[in-house]
């Protein structure tokens, strides 16, 4: 059985294949909308996030699928001390597919190996957020009409921005792309994304604390917010969340065709003057998130509709 | 001088790190072998300074090579009839279960008591090893 853990469960004809999906699901989708019919999706959500959880739970019922699931550790049995082995083992008995949110990393690994349903990983931590990433993917390939040859600009927090990894991880597959690390000192990815991933496959990367210089040298700039909770110390955080903010004045540096990609939820990392600007694609980007989904559901289930 | 006698057969684990060879003990459950082991601590040692070492009398089942991440400049000697037939060359493992402990925070072992902590060899050259559950590093000595 296939589970999602990680960006890079699947090959890139895998992921070719969900992209090219999901872009025939956005062309067409009254022709999906059965395919999931009588099936079931829990969403187990031991950590809150309206957007990850609405959204698989939308996919789900676009596909004429049904959800049940929880949206908090507080009103699942974790509170009662059950292991997630334990959880997905008896979830397994209810669901024909699960999404998992859980704020300890690793946790959805633990799921899968004791599923007998397909286990979607819907953020674990400050570890990997895979849909996430199919996300960004279907956004850029959508907009730009390809995923090779761009210079991707990345900015924000890095270091617990699991997004970014799991981004990069995906992104350094495809041919001549390169990155633009923007952060502070204390927020630089880590230390293995830059060994084991960037520099053991000869990826071009800059990493600078100077958004405004490699502004106009980009196709695609991703930004992050500062999050809160991944902080052990409030005093950090303060010191560090305000350090990068695009506005209307630096949108002017960027190229013409420069998109503006962002996970969500913003807090002030992007001022809402840019948000009228057509490169600003980060509420259509949720859009696309559906779609993603969509495909990643039907694919997981092996489900497929006649052409 | 402190006089251990020699070995008519079993093994010796040598060039442990002086003050290493208790945690050796506890890793390889020697607490549950019932011939005779004696644990030499902060022997003289050219190569070192000081070195613990430990001799097992006769024949017997550990995996030795989880000792290569713990400390890769141990050398392992197999001794038969009083003498040395063979030197064991550590190779670290693939997989590791309860051998080594995820120490990051966020990970899911931090919670789940019962949850075995396993790691996988992801560098050989440069030994190391990574959670299975949360990817964080663990770098042999």
């Amino acid at each position: 059985m296939k589970h999602l853990i990680s960006p890079l469960d699947l090959s890139v004809e895998e992921l070719d294949s969900i992209l090219s999906l999901a872009q025939d699901i956005m062309d067409d989708p009254d022709k999906y909308s059965h395919v999931c019919d009588g099936k079931k999706l829990a969403t187990l959500f031991y950590e809150p996030s309206t957007r990850t959880r609405l959204s698989f739970e939308a996919a789900m019922l676009n596909l004429g699928g049904k959800v049940l699931g929880f949206s908090s550790a507080d009103s699942s049995s974790a509170t009662k001390g059950e292991s997630v082995a334990d959880t997905i083992r008896v979830i397994s008995s209810f669901a024909d597919i699960c999404a998992m949110r859980h704020p300890k990393e690793g946790a959805p690994t633990v799921a899968a190996l004791h599923s007998g349903i397909p286990v979607i990983n819907a953020g674990d931590g400050g570890h990997n957020h895979p849909t996430q990433t199919l996300t960004d993917l279907l956004t850029i390939k959508t907009l730009t009409g390809h995923l090779d040859n761009m210079t991707v600009g990345m900015c924000g927090d890095l270091k617990f921005g699991r997004t970014v990894h799991s981004l990069i991880n995906a992104m350094v597959r495809y041919p001549n792309v390169r990155f633009i690390l923007i952060s502070p000192d204390e927020l630089k990815i880590p230390d293995y994304l830059r060994k084991e991933v960037l520099d053991e496959k000869n990826i071009d990367y800059i990493e600078t604390n100077n958004l405004e210089k490699y502004l106009p040298e980009l196709d695609i700039l991703y930004m992050t917010r500062v999050q809160k909770e991944r902080f052990f110390n409030e005093e950090d955080y303060i010191r560090l969340k305000d350090s990068f903010i695009l506005d209307a004045e630096k949108m002017k540096l960027a190229k013409k065709d420069m998109y503006v990609l962002h996970p969500l939820p913003r807090v002030n990392e992007i001022s809402t003057d840019v948000d009228n600007d057509e490169r600003a694609v980060y509420f259509k980007q949720v859009q696309f998130g559906v779609y993603a989904r969509m495909a990643l559901i039907m694919t997981l289930l092996n489900l497929s509709v006649d052409k | 001088m402190l006089n251990i006698s020699g070995l008519n057969q079993g093994v010796v684990i040598d060039h442990i790190q002086a003050g290493g060879a208790m945690k050796i003990y506890e890793y390889l459950n020697m607490e549950k072998l019932d011939c005779q082991v004696a644990i030499i601590k902060n022997a003289k040692s050219n190569k070192m300074g000081r070195k613990d070492i430990i001799k097992i009398e006769g024949p017997i089942q550990i995996d030795l090579n989880v000792l290569g991440i713990l400390d890769h400049n141990i050398t392992i000697n197999i001794i038969e009839n009083d003498k040395i037939v063979r030197k064991h060359t550590l190779e670290l493992p693939d997989e590791v279960t309860n051998i080594i402990r995820c120490k990051n925070p966020r990970c899911i072992t931090s919670i789940e008591q019962e949850l075995p902590h396993k790691f996988k060899l992801t560098d050989r050259k440069n030994r190391i090893y990574r959670c299975i559950y949360c990817e964080s590093k663990f770098k042999g000595n």
